[in-house]
């Protein structure tokens, strides 16, 4: 089968490698109809995240057609077409029975903080991913949901990640009704976060980025103010001035390793990777959030020490809350959202990119070319 | 929620103050009566071992699934080995994972010549899509980085000539 295939730092390729086995009795072959490059996936790309090794596909966010199931899987059939979410997890370990199915204790070996997660390295648990013809679902019981009837294929493979991901960003928040709602980073999740702070009853919505597309598009689709940090001073400053000296209710981190707008951050996160990433976005947020406020992370950070404000959440008394999104326990709210016309994933998708293209597509997504918001990758078959 | 006043009803006091919906996990986390029952839950089948797998040493045992998608192996499988004899709060762990990730990655391009494979590069990196949608950047950071090369080179040529 095709797959894509790590080979390095900025290097990806299509392969042919041999297809999935069962290898558990409550596994599943799903064979892929949509799999989406996750700005996470960045962060393998460009190396950072330790024990990434040559050979594995990536991929967390895709949907696709059950093709086998192992003895002890009972309700899914084959033919069922499932959106699978990028959790891999038992349902039966303390946390999943706590629904903190990001949290599984029994898919990861290679680390504790983490559970598994499908094509993220083995500090994710070495599962191959979603960028292929065909991907193995472990505890397909447990995760995999078969898309309701009507349901939009493109709007199915965003419902396993970018729309819980922004979802519980939003909901981790604490939004009150009328708060001033802060969301740094307008990629994919960050978009979704400012469309669900709403969702909570947000008084005002503000978007800060540095590429300019997507301040245009999430000023629209949010909708919201939005602002480019490298035409303001300083963005600590211009939030603290725009909400009356005293910060916002909510800030919410959707960026991550990769934040650009700190040098020092950008040199020791990204270039020298010294620490678990840029936390240029982190840092302003702890700094633009009110006295007794809520700073919530959704953004993506390797597991090693970094650099953040931390003597500021104290003397602000700032509460931090962050995850990897539950997608299982989101799932049916966000179904119902998007089934009723609240929620329109798919207008964040602006390219399907044939599967055998995987190269380009990183890149096209890397690079912020040709205008890319959320790029999907379109296995052989399911362009026929 | 477990009652588990009884347990320490001889400290004065002891949960007077306790409010369930204080818990700034909500509403992440459906709170059960697992909170104390610790690593006692019913664990599904393990999967047979078919290849080699690193655990951490912050757990006692493989999970029940796991990944079999590139096990450890050359120069880089041995680093990792190492790796994992620290706990994930050490630099010992993740700084060695780091090295055998670049080591790795020689190592695939050892292991493309050796299959009689070379690796197409410039494709991999996918300047394809940088020449159709940003070729003017492309172009520039190319002509910077041949300038830099050919200074450097030019450089090390005249310190060899004078001396």
């Amino acid at each position: 089968m095709l797959a894509m295939s790590y080979r390095g730092p900025l290097r990806v390729r299509i392969d042919h490698k041999p297809m999935p086995e069962i290898l558990h009795p409550q596994d599943a072959i799903v064979r892929v109809t949509r799999s989406c490059i996750c700005g996470s996936d960045l962060h393998l790309y460009n190396g950072d995240v330790p024990d990434t090794r040559v050979g594995m596909t990536f991929g967390h966010e895709f949907t696709g057609v059950v093709e086998q199931l192992g003895e002890e899987v009972q309700k899914l059939k084959i033919g069922d077409h499932v959106l699978v979410p990028f959790n891999i997890a038992c349902g039966k370990c303390v946390f999943c029975q706590q629904e903190l199915y990001g949290n599984c204790h029994e898919s990861n070996p290679e680390a504790t903080a983490v559970g598994g997660i499908f094509g993220y390295s083995h500090t994710a648990g070495g599962y191959n991913g979603g960028q292929a013809e065909y991907v193995r679902v472990p505890y397909a019981d447990v995760g995999p949901t078969v898309i309701p009837d009507g349901m939009d294929v493109d709007d199915a493979v965003l419902l396993t990640d970018v729309v819980p991901t922004g979802y519980q960003a939003a909901e981790m928040g604490g939004i009150q009704r009328g708060d001033t709602v802060v969301v740094f980073g307008a990629g994919p999740v960050g978009i979704m976060a400012a469309r669900c702070a709403w969702l909570f009853g947000a008084g005002r919505v503000i978007v800060i980025d540095h590429v300019d597309y997507r301040l245009d598009f999430v000023k629209k689709y949010a909708p919201c103010e939005a602002y480019n940090f490298r035409s303001l001073e300083d963005p600590v400053v211009f939030i603290k001035r725009t909400t009356d000296s005293l910060g916002a209710d909510v800030c919410i981190d959707a960026v991550g390793a990769e934040a650009a707008g700190n040098a020092m951050q950008t040199l020791l996160g990204r270039k020298l990777l010294l620490q678990g990433g840029s936390a240029t976005a982190l840092h302003w947020a702890i700094n633009s959030v009110k006295k007794g406020g809520i700073v919530s992370i959704v953004g993506v950070y390797g597991p090693i020490n970094t650099l953040v404000p931390i003597g500021n959440v104290v003397n602000k008394g700032i509460t931090i809350r962050a995850n990897q999104a539950s997608v299982k326990r989101l799932l049916p709210r966000l179904i119902e959202h998007v089934q009723n016309g609240t929620l329109d994933p798919k207008a964040l998708i602006t390219h399907h990119i044939p599967l055998e293209e995987v190269s380009d597509a990183y890149r096209i997504f890397s690079a912020k070319l040709d205008q890319c918001i959320k790029p999907v990758l379109m296995p052989p078959s399911a362009r026929m | 929620m477990k009652d588990t006043a009884k347990d320490y009803s001889h400290i004065k006091g002891w949960g007077v103050d306790a409010d369930p919906k204080n818990d700034p996990t909500y509403p992440m986390k459906h709170r059960n009566d697992g909170e104390q029952a610790g690593y006692s839950w019913e664990r599904p089948p393990q999967q047979p071992t078919t290849v080699e797998v690193l655990h951490s040493i912050e757990r006692p045992n493989v999970t029940a699934v796991f990944g079999t998608s590139t096990p450890p192996s050359g120069l880089s499988g041995m680093i990792r080995r190492i790796a994992f004899k620290d706990s994930e709060s050490s630099y010992g762990h993740w700084l060695p994972l780091m090295l055998a990730d670049r080591v790795n990655m020689v190592e695939g391009v050892l292991d493309d010549l050796m299959h009689g494979h070379v690796p197409n590069i410039v494709g991999e990196l996918g300047w394809k899509a940088e020449w159709k949608h940003n070729r003017t950047k492309l172009v520039r950071r190319v002509l910077v980085r041949v300038a830099l090369v050919s200074t450097a080179v030019a450089y090390l040529r005249s310190r060899r000539d004078d001396s």
